[in-house]
């Protein structure tokens, strides 16, 4: 086989970990609260923009500053939920997509109005290894690890911890959580915080491969979208699936046509699949 | 009988949804120790009377007391760290849980999670049948295991009061016949127990009182071997 069809595939492989994160923060949300966060990149936006400022501006070292972006959206997940969702939880869906749409719109203005529309670098420049005639960026190997260790503490926490089964049980019954002396809104923004927390550190990781600027999301949500519908809606383990889907078709469809075309290929097998099974393919 | 014996007190109790109104001025005690019934038809207000005691619902109007102390303004998790627990209409397990996370689910509050390995253990020694289902997804179980876990979920908080909605509703025959069972051997553990039913024969062989609830309101109150006699509940209820 093709060299560079293997290392298109690899790259395909490394962005999909940090989808499969983000697809699954959304998905955590959409799951046990049921509103769509049509903000989610744009909340990421502001975890890259957190690391910049306190690593490149303040020259925090880059843990400390990674751990705080890490906190500072998952408040900002926090303040999502109370301020945006709680008051129109009952709301139709179409008001909560408007909503957290008006959001996306606020941070984006937002950040212009903060840091204004240059696209900034926080100057870590990090090697590449060649492995087998393959070139491969160190900082894509650390995105995807460091996306699956983050996965991995999500799955154990969800099926270990109290509240972490707790998340689970009112994503399946609302309704009579409270009859198990759960208070419904501790979990609504228990999940907020980690959906925000998830974010933020899709953001720490992704500020190590591109220039952060305030449209950065927009380049990142409509996959997401896309991943989390071809993986339905809340089906966890769907959306991680779909996001290494999503992801081989840009990377390899890269390969053979264009970067650009491989993004309209990735919505047209979308767009046939959800012919096949409107409810996502992985949906029971 | 001295005050402290009685668990639970409505009095004057109102609800309902919206402009709907449910219950109109409710009356109604459980005392320590006892098995009370509620019977009465379909849209009496029986599963709105479970919801309102449980905090599901507000009380329009009326008070709520449990144990000494108010409970008619507290949200429903509120309720259950009081001591009630409630095994709501259909079971309502969590499907995609296994029998055990649906049982450590049941024992959230604080004060239980602190006994979880007890209650646990005494759970599986009431109903044996859980403890071989135990890694089993509760959507898995028959309707009478089913119930069993529900109820054993409820009790897992520790309850002093037991609230059961309809446990007889959409099984088999002879699973009605074993749901009762259980909850005949729920009593002699010591649980007090407040029961919902449709099944007005059945609940009357279990109860020590029971009132009967007709659009609303109470019509009737008494001993459980009284209403049995009682001229229109056999007509109406009983089918004699």
């Amino acid at each position: 086989m093709d060299i560079f069809l293997v290392e298109a595939m690899v790259n395909g492989l490394l962005l999909g970990g940090v989808f499969a994160l983000l697809a699954l923060g959304l998905n955590l949300i959409f799951g046990v609260i049921d509103v769509v966060w049509i903000a989610y990149t744009e909340l990421m936006m502001a975890g890259m923009y957190a690391m910049f400022w306190l690593y490149a501006k303040y020259h925090w070292p880059f843990l400390a500053a990674a751990a705080a972006a890490i906190a500072v959206v998952a408040v900002l997940g926090l303040l999502t939920h109370f301020l945006i969702i709680g008051p129109i939880l009952d709301a139709p869906p179409i008001n909560q997509l408007l909503a957290t749409g008006g959001l996306l719109f606020f941070l984006q203005s937002f950040a212009t109005l903060l840091f204004s529309t240059e696209f900034r670098n926080i100057g870590v420049r990090l090697p590449t290894l060649e492995v087998a005639g393959m070139f491969i960026s160190v900082a894509r190997l650390l995105a995807f690890g460091v996306s699956l260790i983050g996965v991995g503490c999500l799955y154990a926490f969800l099926k270990r911890t109290y509240w972490g089964v707790a998340i689970r049980a009112i994503a399946q019954d609302r309704q009579i959580i409270g009859l198990m002396g759960i208070d419904q809104r501790r979990v609504y923004g228990m999940t907020s915080a980690i959906g925000g927390a998830l974010a933020g550190l899709a953001g720490c990781l992704l500020v190590l491969q591109y220039d952060v600027h305030p449209f950065i999301g927009l380049s990142f949500g409509p996959i997401l979208f896309m991943i989390c519908v071809l993986g339905g809606l809340g089906n966890m383990l769907g959306g991680l699936a779909a996001a290494f889907i999503v992801s081989e078709i840009i990377a390899v469809g890269g390969f053979y046509v264009s970067i650009d075309l491989s993004y309209v290929l990735a919505f047209v097998v979308f767009i046939g699949l959800m012919f096949w099974r409107p409810r996502g393919v992985f949906t029971r | 009988m001295p005050r402290r014996c009685l668990v639970l007190e409505l009095a004057k109790v109102s609800a309902g949804y919206g402009a709907f109104r449910a219950l109109f001025d409710i009356d109604m005690s459980v005392r320590a120790g006892e098995a009370v019934g509620v019977i009465g038809p379909n849209g009496a207000g029986k599963t709105t009377l479970m919801r309102v005691i449980s905090g599901l619902i507000r009380p329009r109007s009326g008070s709520i007391t449990f144990d000494g102390q108010s409970i008619g303004g507290k949200r429903a998790h509120q309720v259950v760290a009081t001591g009630i627990a409630h095994v709501p209409e259909n079971r309502r397990l969590f499907p995609r849980l296994s029998v055990e996370e649906n049982l450590k689910i049941g024992a959230f509050v604080p004060a239980a999670r602190a006994q979880l390995a007890f209650r646990l253990a005494s759970m599986y020694e009431l109903f044996p049948p859980l403890k071989e289902r135990r890694n089993q997804l509760a959507g898995t179980l028959s309707g009478g295991e089913q119930q069993m876990c529900a109820i054993a979920r409820a009790l897992m908080s520790g309850p002093k009061l037991l609230l059961m909605d309809e446990p007889s509703a959409g099984l088999a025959p002879v699973v009605v016949d074993q749901v009762f069972d259980l909850v005949q051997r729920i009593r002699t553990e010591g649980f007090t127990v407040l029961i919902v039913e449709q099944n007005v024969q059945g609940v009357l062989d279990v109860v020590d009182r029971a009132y009967l609830l007709e659009v609303g309101t109470i019509k009737l109150t008494g001993a459980a071997a009284e209403l049995r006699e009682h001229q229109f509940v056999r007509q109406a209820y009983l089918g004699m």
